[in-house]
C-alpha cells in the first residue's frame, strides 16, 4: 500500500499483477525465471520486496533468487531507464569493435555502464552475446536491434529515442 | 543389488552398479583427490580435481560424478590425468588468498594438502584477486569471500541439508561469490548460526568467531574465579586436535588440559544436562495431564531455537520453556555455587567449551541473565580450546585429572548421551517413567532414538501414559518432521530436535574432518559411539539418581518446575522476520 497524493490509501495495481503472473506458473517446474522475466516487465527491474515476494510465494530461498538475478545480465536490481539500452560484448561483437560503440554510448549520455540518466529516459548496460553475431555488433534498445552499428550512428538512434 | 566389473589402473573392481567411479576407486584403495566433493552432500563435478581418464570417452571425465559400467577401463594416473590435475590445482590457487601462515586451516586445509600431495611447487598462475570485506558482524561466523574457492560445499550444506538456505553464489564469473543477499552480513539475514557450514568447507573461508582472547584475558586476571564448563560432545572429539582417533573419549585428558590452562574450576555441563532432564521431564507430564499445548519439543540446540523462531512461529509455545544446559549451568554457577563457595558471582568468569557456534549467540540474547549476571561470559568451539591447549603447549596426552570438580562432579550417563542425536530423548524416557511416573523401569537402553536415521520414531508405555515421542536431527529433517505435525499427519507428545546432523557430536564448533575422511565413514556414529560407551561405563545413568541432582533439589531448587526453579532454569522466545525491510 501507498499513499496517493489525495492522502488516500491506495493498492499498487503492479502487486495484483505479480500475484497473477506468480499464480501462473506456480506449480510448474522452472518457474523462477519466467517469473523474473515478467515482473522485470512489470517494475522495470527487480525490487528487493518483489523478490521477497516471488521467494515466499514459490518457495524458493531468496538467497537463491538473488544468486539468479546477479547471474543474469538480463536481471536488474536497480530501475532502467524508459530506453533500456543493451550493448553487446559478446565475442564477435567485441571484435568487431562494440567496446567503441558503448565508448560512444557513455560519452554521449555521460552514464556509465549499469547507470541511468537523470531524466530516466535511458539506461546502459552492457550484455552478452545476444544470438545475433552474423549482425555484430549488435545493440539492442528494449527489443529493437540495431545491427552493424557504428560509432558514428549512436548519436543519431540516440536522438531518435529523445524525441519520441 | 547388481554387481559390475571394471579396472581401474589395471586392478580389477567389482562394485555395485550404482557406484560412482571416485567411489570404485576408494573400494580398490586408489585414492582420487577431489575438492568440491562431499559425499552424499556436494556431489556436483565442479572443481575438476578428481578427472581420470576412462578408454573410449573423448575427454578426462570428473569420477566423482562418473557412474561405473561393466567392462569400464579407468585410469587414475596417467600424463595426461596429473598435468590436467595440476593445472587445475594451480588456477584455483592463482586467486586465493594463499595466506596460510596465518590462516585458522593452516595444517587442516583441504587445498593447502592437495598442493602438498601434487607437488607443487611453482606457482605459474597470478590471477586477480576480490579485496572484499571480511564479514565478521555475526556473532558466531566468520566469512571471508577472498579464501573461498567456490567449491559450493556451504552452500549445499545450508541450502539442502538444513533448508536454512542464507548464502549462495552470487554474481558471474570472476566476479563470483558465495554471499548473503544483497552483501548483507550473516548476521542480517536468518542464519541459525549452527555453523554447519564451517565444518564443510576445506578452506578457511568460513571459520567460528574467535573468542580465545576474551578467554586468556580473564584467565590472566587474579580478581576473576574462572570456572570452565564442558558439554558432554567435547570429549567425543576433542582428541582429534591431538592425534586421538575419531571416537576416543578423552574426558581425562580434557580436564587435565583445563587445568593446565589456568581453570579455577572445571565443571562438567552433563550435571546441567540431568538438570534439564529434570525440569523438561515435569513439563512434559504436567503438559500432558493438564492438557498444555503438545507435542513439547527440546529447546537444547540454540540453533534449532532460531531457526523455529524464523521459520515456525507457530510452534514457539511448544517449545519447552527450559534454558539449554549451557545457560541453567551458568544460572546455577553465579547463583547456588557462588553462594556455597562464598564467591562474589560478580567475579566469577564462565567459559563454557562448546561443539556449537550457535551457543556464542545464545550467551548473548538478551533474556539469559535471570541471576542478575549473564548465565555464560565466553562460549568458545571445541576448536578454539584446542587452540589454547596448543599455543599454551600443553601435552594432551597427561590424563591425570580424572575428575571433574566438586560440588557440581557428578554427571549422569543420561547427561553424557546428550551429545548424540536422540540422546535427550534417550535420558528423558529414562527418568519420566520412573521419577515422575512412580514406576521402576528396567529399561535403559532406548535404541530406537539411537543411529544417524534422520527422524527415528519411539512409543514408550508407561504406569498410566503412552508417550509417542520423534526425533529429528539436521534442520531439513526438523523442517520436515514439523510440516508433518503442522499438516496433522503425526501426533507426538514429545519431539526432539538438534539443529546439527547426527547432533552435537558433529555440530559446527567441532574438530573438523576433511572429506576423504568424513566422506568414507559416519563420522556422527563414530564420534557417539563414545558417548554411549561412557554413559554404560558409569555407575549412575539416570539423571533423578544423580547425587548433585537430588541435593541440588533438595537445598536449592525444592522440586522441579518450582518457582524459583522457573525463575533461573526457564526461557520464552521470540518470533523473528526473516528478511525485514
Amino acid at each position: 500500500m501507498s499513499k496517493c497524493s489525495c492522502g488516500q490509501e491506495v493498492k499498487d495495481t503492479r502487486e495484483e499483477k505479480l500475484e497473477e503472473i506468480i499464480a501462473k506458473y506456480r506449480g510448474t517446474k522452472g518457474a523462477l525465471i519466467p517469473v523474473l522475466h515478467e515482473a522485470q516487465e512489470l517494475y522495470g527491474y527487480l525490487p528487493f520486496d518483489v523478490q521477497r515476494k516471488i521467494s515466499e510465494e514459490l518457495n524458493i530461498p531468496l538467497a537463491e533468487i538473488y544468486g539468479v538475478i546477479t547471474f543474469y545480465t538480463q536481471f536488474s536490481l536497480v530501475p532502467k531507464g524508459e530506453y533500456r539500452i543493451q550493448v553487446c560484448l559478446g565475442t564477435a561483437c567485441y571484435v568487431k569493435g562494440a567496446g567503441h560503440i558503448l565508448d560512444k554510448f557513455k560519452e554521449i549520455l555521460g552514464i556509465d555502464v549499469g547507470g541511468c540518466t537523470e531524466d530516466g529516459k535511458f539506461s546502459l548496460d552492457a550484455c552478452r552475446c545476444v544470438g545475433a553475431c552474423g549482425l555484430a555488433p549488435v545493440v539492442m534498445i528494449n527489443d529493437t536491434v540495431y545491427g552493424r552499428l557504428k560509432p558514428t550512428e549512436v548519436e543519431g538512434i540516440i536522438e531518435k529515442y529523445r524525441n519520441e | 543389488m547388481e554387481m559390475v566389473t571394471l579396472t581401474i589402473d589395471n586392478k580389477v573392481v567389482q562394485v555395485p552398479k550404482d557406484y560412482t567411479v571416485l567411489q570404485a576407486a576408494k573400494e580398490a584403495n586408489i585414492e582420487i583427490p577431489t575438492l568440491c566433493f562431499l559425499k552424499n552432500i556436494n556431489e556436483i563435478g565442479a572443481c575438476r580435481m578428481c578427472v581420470v581418464e576412462i578408454k573410449g570417452a573423448k575427454s578426462l571425465q570428473a569420477a566423482c560424478v562418473y557412474p561405473v559400467a561393466d567392462g569400464m577401463e579407468v585410469y587414475t594416473n596417467t600424463p595426461k590425468v596429473r598435468e590436467a590435475r595440476k593445472v587445475t590445482l594451480e588456477l584455483i590457487l592463482s586467486n586465493h588468498d594463499k595466506n596460510c601462515l596465518a590462516c585458522v586451516r593452516n595444517g587442516n586445509c583441504e587445498l593447502q594438502k592437495l598442493a602438498e600431495q601434487m607437488n607443487i611447487r611453482d606457482l605459474e598462475f597470478e590471477g586477480e584477486r576480490h579485496k572484499l570485506p571480511l564479514d565478521d558482524f555475526s556473532p558466531s561466523v566468520v566469512r571471508d569471500p577472498n579464501k573461498c574457492i567456490l567449491c559450493r560445499r556451504c552452500v549445499s550444506m545450508c541450502k539442502e541439508v538444513q533448508t536454512v538456505a542464507v548464502i549462495d553464489t552470487v554474481e558471474r564469473g570472476i566476479e563470483t561469490i558465495v554471499s548473503p543477499v544483497n552483501g548483507k552480513s550473516l548476521s542480517e539475514v536468518p542464519c541459525v548460526n549452527c555453523g554447519q557450514c564451517i565444518t564443510v568447507c576445506p578452506v578457511g573461508a568460513l571459520r567460528e568467531k574467535d573468542d580465545t582472547e576474551k578467554v586468556w584475558d580473564a584467565l590472566a586476571n587474579d580478581d576473576l574465579h574462572v570456572v570452565a564448563v564442558t558439554a558432554p560432545a567435547i570429549r567425543a572429539a576433542l582428541g582429534e586436535e591431538f592425534g586421538f582417533p575419531i571416537g576416543t573419549p578423552v574426558t581425562a585428558n580434557m580436564i587435565t588440559a583445563l587445568k593446565r590452562l589456568g581453570f579455577d574450576k572445571v565443571f562438567d555441563v552433563d550435571t546441567a544436562a540431568d538438570l534439564t532432564i529434570m525440569e523438561e521431564g515435569t513439563e512434559l507430564l504436567n503438559r500432558i495431564k493438564n492438557g498444555g499445548k503438545l507435542p513439547l519439543i527440546t529447546s537444547c540446540s540454540p540453533g534449532w531455537i532460531k531457526f523455529c523462531e524464523h521459520n515456525y512461529p507457530e510452534f514457539l509455545d511448544n517449545l519447552s520453556t527450559c534454558k539449554s544446559p549451557q545457560q541453567m549451568f551458568g544460572a546455577l554457577l553465579k547463583t547456588y555455587y557462588a553462594e556455597k563457595a562464598g564467591i562474589d558471582p560478580a567475579k566469577i568468569f564462565i567459559v563454557s567449551i562448546m561443539p556449537c557456534t550457535a551457543k556464542k549467540f545464545e550467551v548473548k540474547r538478551p533474556e539469559m541473565n535471570s541471576s542478575g549476571y549473564p548465565d555464560i561470559d565466553v562460549a568458545i568451539t571445541t576448536r578454539e580450546l584446542a587452540r589454547m591447549i596448543k599455543e599454551a603447549g600443553i601435552d594432551f596426552s597427561d590424563a591425570t585429572e580424572k575428575h571433574f570438580d566438586d560440588p557440581m562432579g557428578d554427571a549422569s550417563g543420561a547427561g553424557v548421551i546428550f551429545g548424540a542425536t536422540g540422546g535427550v530423548m534417550e535420558a528423558a524416557l529414562r527418568t519420566v517413567a520412573e521419577v515422575l511416573e512412580g514406576t521402576s523401569l528396567e529399561k535403559l537402553d532406548y535404541t530406537e532414538v539411537r543411529g544417524t536415521e534422520g527422524i527415528k520414531e519411539a512409543t514408550v508405555q508407561l504406569n498410566s501414559i503412552t508417550i509417542k515421542a520423534a526425533v529429528a536431527h539436521g534442520l531439513g529433517n526438523a523442517r520436515k518432521l514439523l510440516d508433518r505435525v503442522k499438516a496433522g499427519e503425526a501426533d507426538y507428545h514429545f519431539i526432539e530436535i538438534m539443529a546439527c546432523p547426527g547432533g552435537c557430536v558433529t555440530g559446527g564448533g567441532q574438530p573438523i574432518q576433511p572429506s576423504r575422511v568424513r566422506s568414507w565413514i559416519n563420522l556422527m556414529a563414530e564420534r557417539a559411539k563414545a558417548l554411549y560407551t561412557e554413559d554404560k561405563n558409569l555407575p549412575i545413568r539416570k539423571s533423578h539418581e544423580n547425587p548433585t541432582i537430588k541435593k541440588l533439589y533438595a537445598e536449592f531448587f525444592g522440586s522441579p518446575g518450582s518457582h524459583k526453579a522457573h525463575e533461573l532454569l526457564h526461557t520464552h522466545y521470540t518470533a523473528r522476520e526473516n528478511y525485514p525491510e
